[in-house]
């Protein structure tokens, strides 16, 4: 039980090394990984943030009143 | 009105965009995936260090395109939410379920398989790796699957009730959803495209590497490999395209008409095969479909209906409603102008319930509801002003198919050549124009690909979910200038994205064209 546990507290420290050291010995790495950075910080940074917001999460607080919002709209479009 | 028809047409143009940009990345992803564990099975049953050092080479292309590609999708969620908002709200109990379950798995495979695939070389045994190499490619097929049974619910939609208090579908039966015949045809015939995109890839690259004449072993296995991958994906591709016109008939026979350019079918309707469209033709008019075509007879009751005589509606056809008896089959559509009437009435039914809700009237509440029920399924068409405005764009609806058909049917053929090629004609592997031509055809499939995309999509305009809402419902009350605006930054965002994707992978492709891969 005791040598689960230490495995169990030794776990984290394990798996992060996995990733430091897989991270270290990629050889294309460098480049995907900026990539990826770059992307996810444009994605949740700036689209996200600034250019797409769940309108009805924006303009309304509650379940009800985005029904209330969609079945207005949906009933008056013409 | 301008106005309102400008953010639909801006926000579909970024909608389409996001998700044929989307889909470049997707099928190589699970195209490669499973060849990659193909070959890393071979290395784990034979232990021979080729198969080990080609499966790195191919891991490594999986890993630049997969890199490229993820999050790409998640855009398409933030469109649902901005653009979408009306839509997002009406089916949201539906597609939240496909979408949570495909997150979780995205999630898993990406934080987990995938990282044992890459850095677990020389860290986890030999059978652990190569579990996690074939998890990931089933990873990968299961978080594609999510996101095509949500698409086929909106082609076809099954297992939910609508519930005028909530605003929204409310899902009855997910096994109805999850299971529907449509959802299982568009999964199996999109991942099997995915197969076939894969294995061309790998072939025109080892073509590549052909050229440069330095790697032969690697290229002439990795061709062994993508070409059965590839033979047996293109196959069953057709085979699943075939279950796939049988459903488009069944329950999208306008998408299926327009695929035909067809206008007033037949009994023992033939198939187009080759052929241009007249641009003047218009539903309802007395012009011919077709300036020139080569027609396969009795074709299209063949493909739709497994019966070489049975009756195809066209478009006029099913605008106008029919009802006949072709070989046993009665078939009968109820005509565009009494499914626009009852689309009204159901949405006079809402109108009645908003106010008895606001009146706090009960027992209207239920009449309107019940009232709403009995003509649901045509709810959608009470928006429309006309019957026409239910057609979808006939032509590039037409031609898309035809360049999928023609292509896929190329890409049977150069299956086949490629096996034969390096199995008994080998000599043939070193004639340049052969060479050229197996690279190119990476061009072609991903034309395919896309083509398939846009005859699924573009096919069931103007519905957004099949009968029940079209575009210009679904949309946002937002402003045109800023879906513009964002729809030129993807336009920008997404090229420099592909750009850093082809540089990164013809750098490392001409990089190991350059070396010994098996030293």
């Amino acid at each position: 039980m005791s040598d689960f546990s230490t495995y169990l507290k030794s776990l984290p420290v394990k798996v992060f090394r996995f990733y430091l050291d897989g991270f270290r010995s990629m050889t294309v790495g460098k480049k995907l990984w900026a990539i990826i950075l770059i992307k996810l910080a444009v994605i949740f940074l700036v689209l996200k943030l600034f250019l797409f917001p769940d309108v009805l999460d924006r303009d309304y607080d509650t379940d009800d009143a985005k029904a209330d919002a969609v079945r207005e709209h949906l009933i008056n479009l013409k | 009105m301008n106005d309102l028809m400008s953010v639909v047409d801006w926000s579909r143009a970024q909608f389409a965009l996001t998700a044929m940009v989307h889909w470049l990345f997707v099928p190589l992803t699970i195209g490669l995936s499973l060849i990659v564990a193909v070959m890393e099975t071979k290395w784990y049953r034979t232990r021979d260090e080729k198969w080990l050092k080609i499966t790195k080479l191919w891991m490594k292309m999986f890993g630049i395109n997969f890199a490229c590609g993820v999050a790409t999708g998640i855009i398409l969620e933030f469109e649902f939410g901005t653009n979408w908002s009306n839509y997002s709200w009406f089916v949201g109990d539906i597609f939240g379920a496909p979408l949570a379950i495909e997150g979780i798995f995205a999630f898993f495979l990406e934080s987990t398989f995938i990282a044992v695939m890459f850095f677990g070389w020389k860290k986890v045994s030999r059978g652990f790796h190569l579990a996690a190499t074939w998890l990931t490619a089933l990873g990968v097929v299961l978080s594609a699957l999510w996101i095509l049974v949500a698409n086929a619910w909106m082609q076809y939609p099954a297992g939910m009730e609508f519930d005028p208090a909530q605003m929204r579908n409310v899902m009855a039966d997910f096994g109805e959803v999850a299971m529907s015949p449509v959802a299982v045809n568009k999964f199996f015939h999109t991942v099997l495209s995915g197969w076939v995109l894969g294995a061309v890839y790998v072939i025109g690259v080892s073509c590549y590497l052909l050229m440069k004449k330095r790697n032969r072993e690697v290229a002439v296995s990795s061709i062994k490999v993508a070409g059965w991958v590839g033979m047996a994906g293109i196959l069953l591709t057709m085979w699943t395209g075939d279950g796939s016109a049988v459903e488009v008939s069944r329950v999208q026979p306008m998408k299926l008409a327009a695929m035909e350019g067809l206008y007033r079918g037949e009994c023992g309707q033939g198939l187009v095969g080759v052929g241009i469209l007249n641009p003047d033709k218009k539903p309802g008019d007395d012009r011919d479909a077709m300036l020139w075509g080569f027609e396969i007879p009795k074709g299209l009751s063949i493909l739709a209906k497994h019966n070489p005589d049975a009756f195809v509606p066209g478009i006029d056809d099913l605008i106008d409603g029919i009802e006949l008896t072709a070989d046993g089959d009665t078939i009968h559509t109820v005509s565009y102008a009494e499914r626009i009437e009852a689309g009204k009435r159901a949405q006079t039914a809402l109108a009645d319930y908003e106010a008895a809700r606001k009146a706090g009237d009960d027992a209207a509440m239920a009449l309107a509801a019940e009232r709403i029920k009995a003509d649901y399924q045509y709810f959608g068409y009470g928006y429309l002003e006309s019957p026409y405005e239910a057609v979808p764009p006939v032509g590039l609806t037409f031609y898309a198919f035809r360049i999928m058909v023609m292509a896929g049917g190329y890409l049977l053929l150069f299956m086949a050549l490629a096996l034969f090629m390096v199995y008994r004609k080998q000599a043939w592997l070193d004639k340049k124009l052969v060479l050229l031509g197996g690279l190119a055809t990476i061009a072609i499939v991903w034309i395919c690909s896309e083509a398939g995309w846009v005859v699924a999509e573009v096919g069931r305009q103007p519905w957004v979910i099949q009968d029940l809402m079209p575009s210009r419902a679904a949309i946002s009350s937002i402003e045109s200038g800023s879906v513009q605006f964002t729809f030129w930054l993807f336009v920008v965002v997404f090229t420099l994205l592909l750009a850093a994707e082809v540089s990164i992978m013809v750098h490392e492709i001409k990089k190991e064209s350059k070396r010994n891969i098996l030293d």
